[in-house]
């Protein structure tokens, strides 16, 4: 089990270019240091992030996925960041109805002003993510396609 | 084909060589990537010689795409775009790794910052593989400018675009231009008189041949993007005919309403029903008001058409224009379209609502009165020709106890920010009290003197040294009436003691603040405003007079407290960004666009008309089209995106339950191909 006690988990972050981008960037300027775990990709707003692109990221091996963007009010596109949640209330029972605990996915508001609340976010979904486990729920997935033995098919997330 | 894609990993300086391995990230990016031609590392990519690096071995190497690893795309994004168009190759098929505000400033251990930093080139080479040729999109622009507000911002502003020679349209909603300064008394530092500096504009701006002016008028709407925006402004009735009209002034000769409070005059001199503003107003031409107006009264009451009212006609009959009279009471609100390619918005600020400092008096005492109302008084077309009396009986006051910081820097009651101007105006103030009552004692409480300007140091130390106003450093707890007397009572924190001053007037620097509908103003235009609803700048140090809409910029009190210099000042400038703009017949806008799938011929188009697109879009920017059969006859409808229109946010394309939409630049095939790129298995 040497194993499991050095897992690290792996998150890919949706941020969008206006205001959570532009933060993490601040974090940067500021040196402010955080778990290396994130793998960013910017997107010009939330509300033009397809629910799929999350499916995919868990399919390609995440274990935690943040989507993050402006705060209500702020969206660069006025009311890109409303689609985004509005999108996310629905997506959010369908991952729990997949068995995928909904956890792995966080909803954050980070502005280009802070830094250190994507430092502290960012951090979050990491530790929380790490108490989780890996997502295994793909991997047994593609296992029953590939030997066909249909024993996992329906465990889903077992964090 | 594949793309020959070649990576370039900046060492910025040590700032990313510090804690990546730069030349392991090259290595390993060659390495992995079959697709990735050529790599290398490079102290500064930025620098001239970078630049000419990356543009030499596009040439050499044939490279048809490019990824940058350095700094934020929000750095140097443009720069290395820039750099490849040089060389011939389309700027979208570059694109930026970011390995340093988000990878070697944040992660200090070296392993991991590089295998993050191969991670992340990984997924932008992947990225870029997919990137498509986009042409910049042109689009025509109105050579027109909207100047909202008829201040001194908007005056100057439309002043510089019409010298400048192009048109502008100007919308003030009081019946006069003119604004705030129009109001004031003299001016500092250098105590000329305001009127006289102001009035000369006023009809300079009035009677610029490029200028057209709407006074007693409002925005109506404002729709379209940067370069065409299509705006509706309303006409209030004035219920008189400017073209009739001469300004004779027969009418609010004759108005029996004498005693409205003046707005102009900040509610200490009065105004007929008829009226304009202040003599020298702009045009000088009246407008009714028709809540006070005897006539307008009688036909609410009655229900019927005003002109139907028998109750007071003394204006019209006066009016001894013929054979049309120039008052119409019966006009009715008009809108009058316009198109505009570029916008200003100088829609200024107000003073900190009276009686919000019950505890100074004010709105309760008559002699306890703001700056603005001291400015009136002061003023020599004022309601008391400029003689200092006080509001309640006329007498002039002996001591006058100034109060600084009233609303400004009081988060917990008024607004947390400095109003800037407030210092130097009370200073200016006393002086203008003392120049007038010769004996008279002026005490200014303050917290601290903020005069940081041109000559402004030197002015306020004037007020105290030369003019001998006493300034105590303190609050004021109360003002409170006993007999004729008002006693203010505070503390002088520097002698330790409390102060007990019996005054005669108090006159308080209130606070700058917003217009009452800033945020519903912001919303109509989509612009952004910050929690004291002042509107917001593109970026505070280097942006300065641009709105975070595109083609909207920003002038003078409502982006923030300022004083006359910096408004003209930042009026100049904003004229000077719509001059630059208005100077091309065409813009060029960044690509990054929705597109809806078109394919030939067009009934194939795998959109299937459902229009959610058009339903999620905060532009409007979808239209629909017909696709029609020889015979002319529709066979689908489907949704069609307005290139000017879209601002490229995606939602249209995240929402399309057919994927027929697609956004330029972060299609679904480069973000999947970013997502694929995570080798996490």
């Amino acid at each position: 089990m040497a194993e499991e006690t050095k897992f690290e988990p792996r998150i890919v972050a949706f941020l969008c270019n206006w205001c959570t981008y532009a933060g993490a960037d601040l974090a940067g300027t500021g040196r402010n240091q955080y778990q290396a775990n994130v793998r960013v990709i910017k997107l010009p707003c939330t509300g033009g992030i397809d629910p799929l692109f999350l499916i995919k990221a868990f399919e390609r091996g995440a274990d935690g996925i943040l989507v993050s963007g402006c705060h209500p009010g702020d969206c660069h596109y006025n009311s890109g960041n409303y689609h985004a949640r509005r999108r996310w209330n629905v997506f959010r029972p369908l991952l729990e109805f997949c068995g995928i605990n909904p956890e792995r996915i966080q909803f954050s508001w980070v502005s280009a002003a802070e830094g250190g609340k994507w430092v502290e976010t960012i951090n979050g979904v990491v530790d929380t993510v790490r108490a989780l486990g890996p997502f295994e729920g793909y991997q047994k997935i593609n296992a029953v396609g590939s030997d066909a033995s249909g024993e996992a098919a329906t465990s889903g997330d077992t964090g | 084909m594949g793309k020959k894609i070649g990576v370039f990993v900046c060492h910025c300086g040590t700032n990313i060589s510090a804690t990546v391995d730069v030349e392991k990230v090259a290595e390993e990016t060659k390495k992995n990537n079959p697709g990735v031609a050529y790599t290398t590392t490079y102290k500064y990519m930025c620098s001239d010689p970078g630049q000419k690096l990356l543009r030499d071995k596009i040439k050499e190497e044939g490279l048809t795409g490019v990824v940058v690893a350095a700094c934020s795309p929000k750095m140097h994004e443009h720069t290395f775009r820039n750099a490849a168009v040089k060389t011939g190759l389309n700027p979208y098929h570059v694109e930026i790794s970011n390995i340093r505000e988000q990878c070697s400033w944040v992660h200090p251990d070296i392993p991991t910052g590089t295998d993050k930093s191969i991670d992340l080139v990984r997924m932008m080479t992947e990225k870029t593989r997919k990137d498509k040729s986009l042409t910049a999109i042109k689009v025509p622009v109105t050579k027109r400018a909207l100047v909202i507000g008829g201040g001194i911002a908007g005056i100057q502003a439309a002043l510089d675009i019409a010298d400048g020679g192009q048109e502008v349209v100007m919308v003030e909603r009081e019946a006069s231009i003119g604004g705030h300064m129009a109001q004031l008394s003299e001016t500092f530092p250098t105590l000329d008189c305001s009127q006289c500096i102001m009035t000369p504009k006023m009809v300079e701006a009035a009677q610029h041949d490029n200028i057209t002016m709407y006074t007693w008028s409002e925005i109506e709407s404002i729709t379209g993007y940067l370069g065409n925006f299509d705006v509706k402004i309303r006409k209030k009735a004035r219920s008189v005919d400017l073209d009739l009209c001469t300004g004779c002034s027969s009418c609010w000769q004759v108005c029996p309403c004498k005693k409205i409070k003046s707005e102009f005059d900040m509610g200490i001199g009065n105004r007929t029903a008829i009226y304009i503003p202040f003599p020298q107003a702009i045009p000088s031409k009246p407008v009714i008001d028709r809540e006070n107006c005897i006539l307008f009264k009688d036909a609410r009451k009655k229900n019927i058409k005003p002109n139907d009212s028998k109750v007071c006609r003394k204006c019209i009959d006066a009016c001894p224009i013929a054979p049309v009279k120039a008052i119409d009471y019966n006009q009715e609100d008009e809108i009058v379209d316009v198109k505009i390619g570029a916008i200003i918005v100088a829609t200024g600020f107000r003073e900190l609502e009276d009686g919000l400092y019950g505890e100074y008096g004010g709105g309760k005492y008559e002699d306890v009165i703001t700056g603005l109302q001291f400015e009136r008084l002061a003023s020599a077309s004022g309601p008391t020709e400029g003689k200092i009396k006080r509001p309640s009986d006329g007498k002039e006051p002996e001591i006058v106890v100034f109060i600084q910081c009233v609303g400004s820097r009081d988060p917990a009651k008024g607004c947390s920010y400095c109003s800037k101007t407030c210092c130097m105006y009370t200073a200016k103030h006393t002086m203008l009290y003392k120049h007038k009552v010769h004996d008279g004692h002026a005490f200014v409480f303050y917290i601290d003197i903020r005069c940081a300007g041109k000559g402004y140091e030197e002015f306020s130390q004037r007020a105290i040294e030369e003019e001998g106003a006493t300034y105590l450093r303190g609050r004021v707890s109360r003002v409170y009436k006993k007999g004729e007397k008002l006693i203010v009572l505070g503390a002088d924190t520097l002698t330790g003691s409390v102060v007990e001053i019996e005054a005669d007037m108090v006159v308080l620097a209130s606070a700058m603040k917003a217009q009452d509908d800033a945020e519903q103003f912001a919303q109509k235009l989509s612009i952004q405003y910050d929690k004291d609803k002042f509107f917001s700048e593109m970026h505070p140090k280097l942006k300065p007079v641009e709105s975070s809409s595109a083609g909207i910029f920003l002038a003078g009190t409502c982006q923030g407290p300022k004083d006359i210099p910096e408004t003209v000042a930042q009026a100049g400038a904003a004229a000077s960004k719509v001059l630059a703009l208005l100077s091309s017949d065409e813009l060029e806008r960044e690509p990054v666009v929705a597109r809806v799938d078109r394919q030939l011929p067009p009934v194939f188009s795998t959109c299937i008309g459902c229009f959610y697109c058009q339903k999620v879009c905060p532009y409007s920017a979808i239209e629909s089209e017909d696709i029609k059969a020889r015979d002319g006859s529709v066979i689908k409808t489907v949704a069609r995106v307005n290139e000017g229109l879209c601002q490229g946010c995606g939602l249209c394309a995240a929402t399309c339950r057919s994927k027929s939409v697609e956004l330029e630049g972060f299609n679904d095939e480069q973000i999947y191909a970013e997502i694929n790129a995570l080798e996490f298995n």
